[in-house]
């Protein structure tokens, strides 16, 4: 193993933690892209091309738009259960 | 279940979860020990076989794309579900979306409008680039498609979704969607038809590093990328659709 695969590895494992650690979702979210690049790097630096594309593609276009969508749909919903909470 | 009842039980699950793991990880081959028959058989005769110079695309697209042709669907029945389950219901209300267009630019700075705006050119020419040379260089269809679909992502990021819409109609997308996974089944059946297999090579295989070589795997490439962008906008602009324009009706 080299030092780059090595500290790859570790990135991983490191951003896969965080991921797992912050509790707000939009925080996780975004930090969801810093763990697929860091999937990225590790898959690259294994010698998988193919799938370091499908990694980054995934991690930055195909799951932040669709989490964030859904975030602001949960939040609307809640911010207007509240108003009609504080209406009556 | 109360809290000291789940500790005991952890207590006594977690050693032998550990000891499981333990005997399992001191089993593993070493780092880099790689004894697979059919990965060195395949890698070596992608090039003299089928011209193809990236041989995971040579692997999904020839000589395992039958797989592929299973993946395309499920793909396809993935965006299908998710259309169907976030078009407005009879519950919901679906906003007009000139409410929308007098939001402008949705609070997109000038900053984030000048970067979308240079991305947008640059994407799409990365994702043609990357469709095309499947067979040549790392990436194909599917990591292609998702580069295309993500120039129009970057004019939602600049905050123009109506001009998207506009340009992109639901009926435009489902047809792409459709158009890609049809178009690869139906390069099977050319394949039943001139070279007597569902989905083997038909078309001369042409010289390696060429652009058009790998026989029928360009094509391949690109019915998956029309797929894969057709689907992943589809499903992007229906989150968005539920996200920005319909509403539930009375209290949900």
């Amino acid at each position: 193993m080299t030092a780059v695969q090595a500290a790859a590895l570790a990135l991983v494992a490191l951003n896969g933690t965080a991921v797992a650690l912050v509790a707000d979702p939009l925080r996780q979210a975004l930090l969801l892209g810093v763990y697929g690049l860091s999937l990225t790097v590790m898959f690259f630096s294994f010698q998988a091309p193919d799938v370091a594309l499908s990694e980054i593609v995934v991690s930055t276009v195909g799951l932040p738009l669709v989490i964030l969508a859904a975030l602001r749909k949960i939040g609307e919903q809640d911010r207007k259960r509240e108003r009609e909470e504080d209406e009556p | 279940m109360t809290r000291t009842a789940r500790i005991l039980l952890f207590a006594l699950a977690g050693p032998g979860l550990a000891a499981v793991l333990v005997i399992g990880f001191t089993g593993l081959p070493a780092f880099g020990d790689y004894h697979g028959v059919y990965g060195a058989v395949v890698t070596g005769v992608e090039l003299s076989e089928r011209h193809a110079t990236d041989y995971v695309t040579a692997l999904n697209f020839d000589l395992r794309a039958f797989d592929t042709l299973g993946e395309e669907f499920i793909l396809f029945a993935s965006v299908t579900g998710v259309v169907l389950l976030l078009r407005a219901s009879s519950g919901e209300h679906q906003g007009s979306r000139d409410d929308l267009g007098a939001h402008g630019h949705l609070g997109a700075s000038e900053a984030l409008r000048a970067t979308a705006l240079l991305l947008v050119a640059i994407l799409v020419a990365l994702g043609g680039y990357v469709v095309l040379h499947g067979a040549l260089t790392p990436g194909g269809g599917f990591q292609g498609g998702v580069v295309l679909a993500a120039g129009p992502v970057a004019v939602i990021v600049a905050g123009r979704y109506l001009a998207v819409r506009e340009l992109l109609p639901a009926w435009a997308l489902e047809a792409l969607d459709a158009a890609g996974a049809a178009g690869y089944a139906l390069l099977g059946l050319a394949g039943l038809v001139l070279a007597s297999v569902y989905l083997k090579n038909f078309l001369a295989l042409g010289i390696p590093d060429h652009l058009l070589s790998a026989g029928f795997m360009p094509l391949n490439s690109i019915a998956v990328g029309l797929e894969v962008t057709g689907g992943f906008l589809l499903v992007f602009t229906e989150f968005l659709d539920q996200a920005l324009l319909i509403e539930r009706s009375g209290a949900g």
